[in-house]
């Protein structure tokens, strides 16, 4: 056994070391009786959080029982709901997270919500370690006035509503205007803004859903705005993303070259990622493009641009006073530089004419049960290294643990810390293993009893075939089944 | 015997090559020529917590390694899509590549890299650096 830097492993004997058989039933039992000293943890949340989590305890405890709870039927968080159509590849951890699913030692409970269908108080005396990883299920608001005016969506349900999330199925966003604005900069920004303009022959072929894709195809958007508070500095969205979104076929990008004029200088001695990415912007905005790229933006019938150091003040109404008309933006100036940059408003102001208004300015997670400590500025648990202050034996991993930005990578090496974290506590009796624990042998009858039937992860196996067969008939990877009574019947529940 | 005599349990069109893993440990395997160095650690089964999370898609940076620099000045040149994702990696050098877009050859044979330590392995209270999702 050794703590050495960034890898626990710990084995224990071989159990007939510890329980030497007395020849009669009761040392057969106490041999048994090992199963006991197996730890029995508890995951809240299916996304890549839950699973990297899930997938080093496993890996690093030859005995740790992992259960993942998920509140809805089906698994994997935002790669399935969050990550592009257009993006399959991101897509690839899910084969990963079905091999850790699939292991002896690991069982997934979906179609259950945690803080509703059973508190977190009660998967604590079930299990001796519980990890919440929820992720961030809501999205900053804007706080300015028309907000809910119709035609003005969070990015996330906007994304929501084109990845198939039930809860997003029935948005009707309004594509009926010319022009988009999207408040953001960051690769969420990039993706609604790249699925609003992509050629639909793309789009088709894609696990986009069949309702959206529809949508989509009778939009008359033509031109997206992404508005961001402060400069091409600040950009949040990277350098991959960009490249796509100047790639794509049928568009132009709009760059006003005096927001580049100049910037080579400021950017001598940044980081290489964000000197390259800004040199790509500088390049699209101020050089002559070459023959093919011209000929492509001449024929362009869709197009794209960056609007910088603009606040949204207001969204605007249209004459009959329920239907967004325009943003009015406030003019800024940037305080200070780089990435601590302040945008200050100067007085001006302006107006943006448009028919939608996508917010994409961050997700948000949301408490999940009166008995986890939970900081509402921030946004996430109180914690130090994934343990929950305050509450032994409670641990977070991912966004509702950092806050939600970050991709796939920041979240699995978050995990693994977290992970490392209860492996550390299993090892010096911090978590006491002498205190038995059933797990979820403990909680099937008190949930049978509150009419929850979690879905296991070969219901889940059923569902997904018949969504890539469905897929199959029309072209695409799978077809999404966005109803959430439909999941059920397929399983039989 | 002449000390330039292949080591006998090394069949002859396999070349060496040592991962230094994040918590010092050498795995030392061989691969085929022309496989790159992700598919060695998912052929060879390496117990490399995380890599190749997009399965050599350029779609992630798990896979990065840092070579010396000796190596590095020989790799094949970089593109544009390899630096894109290895921008996004953690704990970047200037010998720095993803895995999945260096393929071995025969010449590497011997070669060494080093599994670039994770942010969970700086844990002095530094503060993670930003990537915006």
């Amino acid at each position: 056994m050794g703590l050495s830097c960034g890898c626990v492993c710990w084995k224990w004997g071989s159990p007939l070391r510890r329980w030497r058989p007395d020849g009669g039933l009761a040392g057969f039992s106490k041999l048994l009786s090992t199963a006991a000293l197996a730890p029995q943890i508890c995951i809240v949340g299916s996304g890549p959080a839950g699973f990297y989590t899930a997938q080093h305890l496993l890996k690093h405890h030859q005995l740790a029982q992992v259960d993942i709870y998920e509140k809805l039927p089906v698994p994997f968080g935002l790669v399935r709901f969050g990550v592009a159509p257009d993006h399959p590849e991101v897509k690839n951890v899910i084969n990963t997270f079905t091999q850790t699913a699939r292991s002896d030692r690991c069982s997934f409970y979906g179609n259950v919500t945690i803080g509703k269908d059973v508190m977190v108080e009660e998967l604590e005396q079930a299990y001796h370690a519980v990890v919440l990883s929820y992720g961030a299920e809501d999205n900053r608001i804007l706080g300015i006035p028309g907000e809910n005016l119709s035609g003005v969506y969070s990015a996330r349900a906007f994304v929501g509503w084109y990845n198939g999330l039930p809860e997003n199925r029935d948005l009707k966003p309004d594509l009926s205007s010319e022009t988009a604005v999207v408040l953001g900069q960051g690769n969420v920004a990039l993706d609604v803004a790249r699925i609003l303009l992509s050629p639909l022959d793309t789009l088709r072929k894609t696990d986009i859903t069949e309702g959206s894709l529809a949508a989509i195809a009778c939009s008359r958007v033509k031109r997206v705005w992404l508005v961001g508070r402060r400069g091409p500095l600040q950009v949040a969205f990277t350098i991959k993303e960009l490249r796509e979104m100047i790639n794509l076929p049928g568009t132009r990008p709009l760059l006003d070259s005096a927001d580049f004029t100049g910037l080579g200088d400021a950017i001598k001695d940044v980081p290489r990622p964000r000197k390259r990415l800004t040199e790509l912007m500088v390049k699209s905005a101020l050089e002559t493009p070459g023959e093919r790229e011209a000929g492509r933006w001449a024929s362009a019938t869709k197009e794209w641009g960056l609007k910088f150091r603009r606040s949204p003040l207001e969204v605007l109404p249209a004459a009959d006073g329920k239907q967004a008309r325009g943003v009015r933006l406030a003019v800024t100036r940037l305080e200070g530089s780089g990435e601590s940059a302040r945008a200050v408003p100067t007085g001006e102001m302006e107006e943006l004419e448009c028919g939608l208004v996508l917010s994409s300015i961050g997700y948000r997670s949301l408490p999940l049960d009166p008995s986890v400590p939970f900081d509402p500025k921030l946004g996430i648990i109180p914690n130090s290294l994934g343990r929950v202050q305050g509450v032994p034996g409670l641990y977070c991993s991912g966004w509702v643990k950092r806050g939600p930005t970050g991709v796939i990578i920041t979240t699995m090496n978050d995990s693994f810390d977290t992970a490392q974290s209860v492996l550390e506590d299993l090892q010096s009796g911090v978590l006491n293993l002498s205190d038995t624990k059933e797990g979820f042998k403990s909680l099937r009858s008190v949930l049978h009893s509150r009419g929850v039937h979690p879905v296991t992860f070969s219901d889940w196996e059923k569902i997904d075939a018949a969504e890539v067969a469905r897929g199959k008939l029309a072209g695409k990877p799978r077809e999404k089944i966005v109803d959430l009574q439909e999941m059920l019947q397929l399983i039989g529940h | 015997p002449p000390s330039s005599l292949p080591s006998p349990t090394v069949a002859p069109d396999r070349v060496t090559v040592h991962f230094i893993n994040r918590d010092g440990e050498t795995l030392t395997t061989t691969a085929k020529e022309g496989e790159s160095l992700l598919e060695v650690v998912v052929n060879q089964n390496l117990s490399i917590d995380g890599f190749g999370a997009c399965e050599g898609t350029l779609a992630c940076s798990t896979c990065h390694l840092i070579f010396e620099e000796n190596v590095f000045q020989k790799l094949d040149a970089i593109t544009d899509e390899e630096m894109d994702m290895l921008d996004l990696a953690y704990g970047l050098t200037d010998t720095s590549r993803l895995g999945c877009q260096v393929c071995v050859k025969k010449a590497m044979d011997g070669l060494t890299v080093q599994v670039p330590m994770e942010v969970a392995d700086l844990r002095k209270g530094l503060e993670v650096g930003k990537q915006s999702k």
